[in-house]
């Protein structure tokens, strides 16, 4: 793989939090494809969460540099979009007010908010409408439920048409179904519009059915120990997770991070 | 319904609750005689209310814009510190001991300085309310301010939003029920500063008229005077209340689920 052709790249990169003398991530160097969907695995606690916040530049790195889209990371980037594991709605406004959040901040939106707004409303409710969730618009965040109100969080990270999309754990808090109803939409949404994803995720299968590529990472400090592309053909229909292929890779991935706990912790 | 019969019950406690007491309170006065020197009865009371209609409405609405005032520039001050302190490490860490400890010298000592600055009057009434019910406001401002969940501030500061950007969009909305709580709070402390301070160092207000009520012998005047006082600061409140209900609705879902 080229320099060039990587959207992020992370080079020897290491993160130690203020008052810690002691890493929470290093050696981290790793290159992502614009348009390629990334999933970081890894034990809880292994630095999953700091990664996504070197990627977006809320974070600088204590050694090593992160360029995303050739330029270096100084400060957060505005070509990201953000969805964690707590949907974040502002629960003051409604689902098309809180989609629509990113407008008001994110140039070139943010000038003309007041005179687009009517434009913009259309385009959130059109997304909104993608991941199934019109005739919400007007709710507010406790009207809905957890997975509707993720649902509105993954909206509102992709309506400035990030280049790039950031998941912590997005799913982590619904239950099976929802979860891989989630999925689903989210496979959608990246296949229409190919922006970068990486997604961080503790669950290995959601990891091998969303991804192009998953890196295993250990625990504390976290290292990336592995790097898997996963090959089952696209497009990919959640049958696919029941199929011997599939179910080999996740052994395989589980292998490795059982390999990880059992190693001694040394703290 | 008995869920309906419940709620109609529990909106009339209040009442019902007042109206008793005023019963026992006129029971025990006419049983044993209680002197109307020493303890006038509700309906003494009301003769009184009655009898200086007058002079008692003057007198309050002095008591009432004086301390509407003095409540005006708690809010702005008690915003305007409340935001530096929950926004700024710095100034928190400078200025939060400061309030604290000015917090707790009782206001009633500032009036005679008060007095010697401004003579007495209207104005020391009006700084007396602002000093004493701009404090839980700073506090609460600060407090909705500072506990912002870090996940909210960092989605906004993922899309490179300004410190202004956070602090508008996030921060001081979040704080609103908080703000309105203290509201109430302060609402009813303003009017206690006013009447303190008109007691000792003032010829108009409720409070000026309860201590000349009081020094020669008018005790139903003067619980007239406490009356009015309860009055309108009940009716203060409840006009913050409502105002908090509509305009933080999102954060009172479950006690008044879609009112």
């Amino acid at each position: 793989m080229t320099q060039s052709s990587a959207f992020v790249d992370f080079r020897d990169v290491a993160l130690a939090y203020e008052g810690h003398a002691d890493f929470a991530v290093e050696d981290i160097s790793l290159s992502i494809r614009a348009g390629e969907f990334v999933a970081i695995v890894g034990p809880s606690g292994c630095g999953k969460s700091t990664f996504m916040k070197l990627a977006t530049g809320l974070k600088p790195p204590t050694k090593g540099t992160v360029t995303v889209a050739g330029n270096r990371v100084t400060g957060p980037l505005k070509i990201v979009g953000m969805a964690f594991q707590a949907p974040t709605l502002l629960p003051w406004r409604t689902t098309l007010d809180n989609v629509l959040l990113p407008l008001e901040i994110v140039e070139p939106y943010r000038a003309t908010f007041k005179r687009d707004r009517a434009q913009f409303a259309d385009r959130a409710r059109a997304l909104l409408k993608t991941v199934g969730l019109d005739g919400y618009e007007d709710k507010l965040p406790y009207q809905l439920s957890g997975g509707m109100q993720q649902r509105a969080s993954i909206c509102r990270a992709l309506v400035h048409q990030p280049q790039m999309l950031l998941l912590d754990e997005p799913f982590g808090a619904l239950d099976a179904f929802t979860r891989e109803e989630l999925w689903c939409i989210l496979r959608d949404l990246w296949a229409a519009r190919r922006f970068t994803v990486i997604l961080v995720t503790h669950d290995l299968r959601e990891a091998v059915f969303l991804a192009d590529t998953v890196y295993v990472m250990s625990r504390r400090p976290g290292r990336i120990l592995a790097r898997r592309e996963i090959e089952l053909p696209r497009p990919r229909d959640l049958e696919v997770t029941y199929s011997d292929a599939f179910s080999h890779i996740v052994h395989d991935l589980r292998e490795r991070i059982g390999a990880i706990r059992r190693e001694p912790a040394d703290a | 319904m008995t869920t309906d019969r419940q709620r109609r019950l529990e909106q009339a406690a209040p009442w019902i609750l007042s109206v008793a007491l005023l019963v026992v309170w006129q029971a025990i006065c006419t049983l044993f005689e209680v002197s109307d020197f020493i303890f006038p009865s509700p309906w003494t009371i009301a003769q009184a209310l009655v009898e200086y209609a007058k002079p008692i409405a003057g007198h309050a609405w002095q008591t009432f814009w004086t301390t509407m005032i003095g409540f005006a520039i708690g809010v702005a001050v008690g915003l305007a510190l409340g935001v530096a302190v929950g926004t700024s490490r710095f100034v928190y860490r400078g200025l939060y001991p400061l309030l604290v400890a000015f917090n707790a010298i009782p206001k009633v000592a500032f009036v005679p300085i008060l007095v010697v600055w401004f003579g007495i009057g209207t104005v020391p009434a009006v700084l007396t309310a602002f000093l004493i019910s701009f404090f839980p406001i700073v506090v609460n401002v600060a407090t909705g301010l500072a506990t912002l969940e870090p996940e909210l501030e960092d989605v906004l500061r993922s899309l490179g939003a300004r410190k202004s950007d956070i602090l508008l969009k996030v921060g001081l909305p979040r704080s609103l029920p908080f703000f309105f709580a203290s509201l109430k709070v302060s609402i009813t402390l303003a009017f206690i500063g006013t009447v303190v301070s008109e007691t000792v160092a003032s010829n108009d207000g409720i409070g000026y008229l309860m201590m000349s009520a009081g020094s020669s012998m008018k005790m139903p005047l003067v619980f007239a005077g406490l009356f009015v006082i309860g009055v309108m600061a009940m009716a203060m409140y409840e006009l913050f209340a409502v105002l908090e209900r509509r305009m933080t609705g999102w954060a009172h879902r479950g006690a008044h689920a879609s009112g």
